[in-house]
């Protein structure tokens, strides 16, 4: 058992299946405490694992069927969720026209995920082509949701599902993170009047719920606004949110802020660094950095949060799933519905905050190494 | 020592509050002169070296740099900063540039170098401190006598008339003080005027054309090395710091 070296200690290393089961044995069935605890977790994984297929797979039904047959059946019903997919994904997107919107969504998508790889920054060179291919991008995007070069005119108000969610969730976030950076430096401005407007601005959102800003945007902004100008809903709800979810990451940047050492500002100050140039090369990468975590926190709940304007009567994904199960022909069914567009939200969600995770290495890494 | 004056204390008057830090400070050093600050600690000398660059604000006297009255107020203090460098007890580079980044920032941004020209001028200011070789690491990668002659090349590459000094190896461990001082001591050769707070005694006997001596906001002794170090000297006030710190 006892080797004197460690070449003969690795030669006398148990195989894997050995390595396995003392693992096993050592971690799950130690004491009688850890084997009652072992069996019971066990059980439960089991019954959720097992009904959870039964409902998934076992008892479900596929097209073609009607409601009857599911019901029958007593498992999910997904001949409902293929008759409905694209109401879900697109709502009231013309239906010839929706392939547009798919490949809106794609183009979007390719766009942020090429957009995460940091080597896409790296250099200045690099940053310009960046810049350009998201100018480009935007236009494709206008084009194919709105319209033009040969393309049907779609109506803004048609856009809802996923579409509409993505567009508040990522242009909100997008322009409530630059409005969050200028209030958190305006919040530590060394000018009292600046200072003030921003506190009182951060207190004011953060201390009323989005639900009653959303109802502020959609019906106090058209009195407020001179007559004969009128703001699209999706504006009025685009605002709403920006405002928002600004407060909130104006906070978080603020305790970035603040932890960065006195040292570094001085530093910056001594080298003749004016204002701006300190902050954007000295304090605010290192102040973002450390609150990246709590940026991608607030990005989550904000994305999850834009289902909130079903309550301004928009269709965004959950607005679609809510009027999916409207249909006479399979009244009663919404459970499926609801799975569908909460595995949207977790895989959105879920990779927002691996990311997240993987770029905090990354960064780490960058310091230390 | 007889050149223009690079820095000119008028009684100078600073106070946190009611505390009196600066005392009618009178005080001036000729440009290329190499000047040793000493005192205990909470004497002053660190705010007086960081008026010089505006980093401290006084509330009366003038402090003149160059023929500038350098004042936060006017922007004139930062008019001079370009022409001061300053190398801090802590360090403090950036942690998120690599220490060639952290000598070419200030020289692109500031005096508006373009990169080639100021990689070529951070690259020598690193090759002066001996750390060339270190210019692609990070600054967490360096030792602490590494990280404080990067930050000493950092304020060299804006080629600086004047370095201002804050007790530089006062956070190294000992076995790095020496590498730092030796790197001070080659700058001192070269003729840049230099202010330096610091206890290390040997090096101000070394290289300082003068040494003052604060006490509670107020310069107690402004003498050369020669009769600074004077056991016979009349000064008190200096034998019993020599006493305390030799």
């Amino acid at each position: 058992m006892v080797s004197s070296t460690g070449r003969a200690f690795a030669e006398s290393r148990p195989s894997l299946p050995a390595r396995a089961a003392s693992w096993i044995w050592h971690n799950l069935f130690g004491t009688l405490l850890n084997t009652a605890l072992t069996l019971l977790a066990g059980l439960l994984v089991y019954r959720i694992v097992a009904s959870g297929l039964d409902w998934l797979v076992f008892r479900a039904t596929v097209a073609p069927a009607e409601i009857r047959t599911c019901i029958d059946n007593g498992g999910a019903c997904w001949a409902f969720l293929q008759d409905k997919w694209r109401l879900i994904l697109f709502g009231m997107f013309p239906y010839d026209e929706q392939w547009r919107a798919a490949l809106a969504l794609a183009v979007f998508g390719g766009l942020v995920i090429t957009s995460c790889v940091p080597a896409a920054w790296a250099t200045a060179e690099r940053r310009r082509w960046m810049t350009a291919l998201w100018i480009v991008g935007a236009g494709i995007l206008g084009v194919l949701m709105l319209g033009g070069l040969g393309l049907r005119q779609v109506e803004i108000r048609l856009w809802s599902g996923l579409p509409l969610t993505v567009m508040l969730a990522s242009v909100g976030m997008f322009l409530a993170f630059f409005l969050a950076l200028g209030l958190a430096l305006g919040r530590r401005s060394r000018l009292p009047v600046i200072r003030w407007i921003c506190v009182v601005y951060i207190e004011l959102i953060r201390g009323v719920p989005l639900i009653s800003l959303l109802f502020m945007a959609n019906f106090l902004l058209p009195i407020v606004m001179p007559a004969g100008m009128t703001v699209p809903n999706l504006l009025r709800a685009q605002v709403a949110f920006v405002l928002f979810f600004a407060a909130y990451m104006a906070e978080t940047i603020r305790g970035g802020l603040q932890a960065i050492p006195e040292g570094q500002y001085r530093a910056a100050k001594a080298l003749g660094l004016g204002y701006w140039h300190s902050m954007a090369y000295v304090i605010l990468p290192q102040a973002l950095r450390t609150v990246i975590p709590s940026l991608v926190n607030i990005f989550i709940g904000g994305f999850k949060d834009t289902s909130l304007v079903v309550v301004i009567s928009m269709l965004d994904l959950l607005g679609t799933a809510n009027s999916a199960k409207a249909d006479t022909r399979w009244l009663g069914l919404f459970m499926e519905a609801y799975f569908f567009i909460a595995m949207i939200y977790l895989a959105v969600c879920a990779s927002m905050s691996w990311y997240s995770r993987w770029l905090e290495r990354r960064l780490a890494a960058g310091e230390r190494r | 020592m007889t050149g223009p004056n690079a820095v000119t204390f008028r009684k100078v008057n600073k106070w946190y509050g009611r505390l009196h830090v600066l005392k009618d400070i009178d005080l001036t050093v000729a440009e290329g002169e190499r000047l040793v600050l000493c005192g205990p600690s909470g004497s002053g000398k660190s705010t007086l070296v960081y008026c010089v660059n505006g980093l401290e604000e006084y509330q009366s006297g003038d402090v003149v740099v160059h023929g500038v009255r350098v004042s936060e107020d006017d922007g004139t203090a930062d008019e001079v900063r370009p022409s001061i460098g300053m190398v801090f007890q802590q360090f403090n580079l950036f942690p998120h540039m690599t220490v060639l980044d952290n000598c070419t920032l200030a020289p692109t941004k500031v005096l508006g170098a373009a990169r080639s020209e100021a990689r070529d001028v951070a690259l020598a200011a690193l090759e002066r401190v001996h750390i060339a070789d270190q210019a692609e690491k990070f600054p967490s990668q360096l030792s602490g006598g590494q990280q404080q002659r990067a930050a000493i090349a950092r304020a060299l590459a804006m080629k600086p008339r004047l370095i201002l000094f804050d007790e530089p190896t006062s956070a190294l461990d000992p076995e790095m003080v020496k590498e730092v001082l030796d790197t001070m001591v080659g700058l001192a050769d070269d003729g840049i005027t230099m202010i330096c707070v610091t206890h290390e005694m040997g090096f101000a006997k070394r290289v300082a054309d003068r040494i003052v001596m604060m006490e509670r906001g107020e310069i107690v002794a402004d003498a050369p090395p020669s009769r600074f170090f004077d056991r016979d000297q009349g000064n008190s006030r200096v034998k019993a710091f020599l006493d305390q710190i030799l």
